[in-house]
């Protein structure tokens, strides 16, 4: 009854195209984006903003990165969290290097520093499939990270070898630094999500996307049409990693305002952002946001119940905590491999014919 | 054929010149040791409907994969529009207006049928990746444009109802169709069917030629085909190349091939009645 594309008539292809085909879905992203710009910035706290709001919208830029390369473009990495970090010292690198210029560009050319890297480690998938890329990336993922470690000039020769954002402005608002607000940190990711997402549909819609996916789901065909398979993926190398260094810029100059960068840009980043787009869904930009919220909200979830409401000690919850999220990873592989993504899918389908379906 | 001296096409008797839209030229295939094509020769006229026939394992294949890029010949040359063709990788061959289907359907799986016919039209897509980003001008504009033609396909082929299927989920049958859509959707000058009958009951063999002939008829689009079925070899084309153990040993109509003796031993058999 209340989810209906009856009398819900496309006259053109335009209309037939677009993000939210139906009527429905279309009032519920409006009003989504209407409460997370008018009323969570008023009723957002420190807790909410860094335990939930700010590492749940930090996530969803990097998975749409890696959903962009992994879930599109059928190029598997294990480099994500080596890509975060490079947007993260470059982002860093030009705020101590020019600090008289805004913020914002540095986030976005801290991106474009980072596409480049991307599409310098993406350069050997033309030759190397599957496992054995997975396994060129994880190069690049030590690699960068033992880079960031070693040389100097990368973290400004710091005696802590840490990397510590300075206070910049954003509209006289302080957004990075020790002394910011939630709202005002929220308000900043969430602009840059909502751009990013916006983005990422728009490329993967028309040609691009569908290059993409070509190559994704058989490279020979994708080359009999005319897909140049290099400028394929050398793009998806560029725009994951684009979005992947505005996250990793993100995660470091406003979420947590000092980085070292082993701890935090590990190996453990990279698969924790491809597991948030295999249970969110590859291939899917709703995917990307729903992955990220499930393994952000589940462990501040799980932490609540588990020493808040059952009073358990918090190590023994920490390492329940860690089996319950591993054997749920596991669960979604083999009910659900699409993802939550398609989970939403079939809910909508069922959805249209409830209550009386034929 | 083209003439070496003079550069220039003329008939063998000297009366008449046609420039074939293709022309293999003592074409030989080696891997390794085993050779695949041995010293083939033919062509293929604009507007015709040429067919590929030979037992298996004749090369029939690593020909048509030789005209679309995926093989270099180690000798020969081939001729498209009577320029010598250096040699290519298939997605710049597939921007010289040549379309191919596959024996083992090669579609994308994840994508629907609406995707799947769109990406036929890539090659003519141009927008750059700043406007596809942000969607404006171009980008929008061109999808609208393509989608009108590939809308056109969807209805030359009887596939509007499977227009949002996800094409895993197809049968057997409309997965060729599909294919054969997004080749069309190309527009290409030479259409390559590696064979679009293959596994087909007979009426979708009926469905399928008689779209084979619908295309080349309403469209005008060159057709180099392979097929098993010698019915249906026979009905559809001007004209057969039969080849054997990587040889051409006939080449002409479907009645003079039909009466050659070599490929009655190599191919068609005699009746035992």
């Amino acid at each position: 009854m209340i989810y209906r594309e009856a009398g819900d008539f496309k006259t053109n292809y335009r209309e037939d195209g677009r993000t939210f085909p139906i009527r429905f879905d279309r009032w519920a992203y409006f009003a989504t984006l209407a409460v997370a710009f008018l009323v969570v910035p008023f009723v957002i706290n420190d807790y909410w903003a860094n335990a939930v709001l700010l590492p749940f919208l930090i996530y969803a830029i990097a998975t749409l990165g890696l959903n962009i390369l992994t879930g599109y473009c059928g190029q598997v990495s294990l480099g994500t969290g080596g890509f975060m970090a490079v947007g993260a010292y470059a982002c860093y690198k030009l705020m101590t290097g020019f600090p008289d210029v805004n913020i914002v560009f540095h986030v976005i050319l801290a991106g474009g520093i980072t596409a480049a890297v991307g599409v310098l480690f993406g350069l050997p998938s033309l030759r190397i499939k599957g496992f054995y890329l997975a396994v060129a990336t994880l190069a690049a993922q030590f690699f960068l990270v033992w880079l960031f470690n070693r040389v100097g000039w990368f973290y400004n020769y710091s005696a802590s070898g840490q990397i510590n954002a300075p206070t910049r402005t954003v509209f006289g608002v302080e957004v990075t630094g020790p002394t910011t607000s939630a709202w005002a940190t929220y308000l900043f990711c969430l602009v840059f999500v909502v751009i990013c997402a916006w983005l990422a549909r728009n490329m993967t819609r028309g040609s691009l996307g569908r290059k993409w996916m070509a190559i994704r789901d058989m490279d020979i065909a994708a080359e009999i049409i005319g897909v140049n398979p290099l400028g394929a993926k050398l793009t998806a190398f560029a725009v994951s990693s684009f979005f992947v260094g505005i996250s990793g810029a993100l995660f470091f100059a406003v979420y947590l305002g000092a980085v070292e960068v082993g701890e935090v840009f590990g190996i453990q980043k990279s698969f924790l952002v491809l597991f948030m787009i295999i249970i969110g869904g590859l291939g899917s930009i709703l995917g990307s946001f729903a992955g990220a919220a499930f393994l952000v909200l589940l462990p501040v979830f799980l932490k609540n119940v588990l020493t808040g409401t059952l009073g358990w000690p918090t190590d023994l919850a920490a390492h329940i905590e860690f089996m319950i999220v591993g054997a749920l990873i596991c669960a979604f592989l083999i009910f659900e491999p699409h993802g939550l993504a398609q989970l939403w899918r079939l809910t909508k389908e069922k959805l249209r014919t409830w209550p009386f379906p034929y | 054929m083209l003439d070496d001296k003079t550069g220039e096409y003329a008939a063998e008797d000297g009366t008449e010149a046609v420039v074939p839209l293709m022309e293999m030229r003592n074409i030989v295939l080696r891997f390794g040791g085993v050779v695949a094509i041995r010293d083939i020769s033919f062509d293929i006229r604009e507007g015709e409907i040429r067919a590929i026939i030979g037992p298996n394992g004749a090369g029939k294949s690593s020909l048509l994969n030789v005209i679309s890029g995926f093989y270099h010949p180690q000798e020969g040359v081939v001729i498209f529009r009577g320029r010598e063709r250096a040699p290519m990788k298939p997605y710049q061959v597939a921007r010289q207006g040549i379309a191919r289907t596959f024996q083992n359907i090669a579609l994308f799986h994840g994508m629907t049928v609406l995707d799947n016919v769109m990406t036929g039209r890539l090659t003519r897509m141009k927008s750059s990746m700043a406007a596809q980003a942000l969607w404006i001008g171009s980008a929008e504009r061109e999808e609208i444009e393509n989608r009108g033609k590939v809308e056109e396909i969807i209805d030359f082929l009887n596939i509007q109802h499977i227009r949002k299927v996800p094409v895993g989920r197809l049968p057997y049958g409309l997965k060729k169709r599909v294919e054969l859509a997004r080749a069309l959707a190309a527009e290409p000058e030479l259409l390559l069917l590696d064979e679009p009958m293959a596994g087909m009951n007979v009426e979708e063999k009926e469905d399928m030629s008689r779209f084979i002939l619908d295309v080349n008829d309403e469209f005008g689009t060159t057709i180099a085909l392979i097929e098993h079925d010698m019915g249906v070899v026979m009905d559809l084309s001007d004209r057969v190349v039969v080849m054997d153990y990587g040889r051409k040993i006939g080449d002409g109509t479907p009645d003079e091939v039909r009466n050659n003796q070599d490929v009655i031993d190599a191919y068609l058999g005699v009746g035992h009645d």
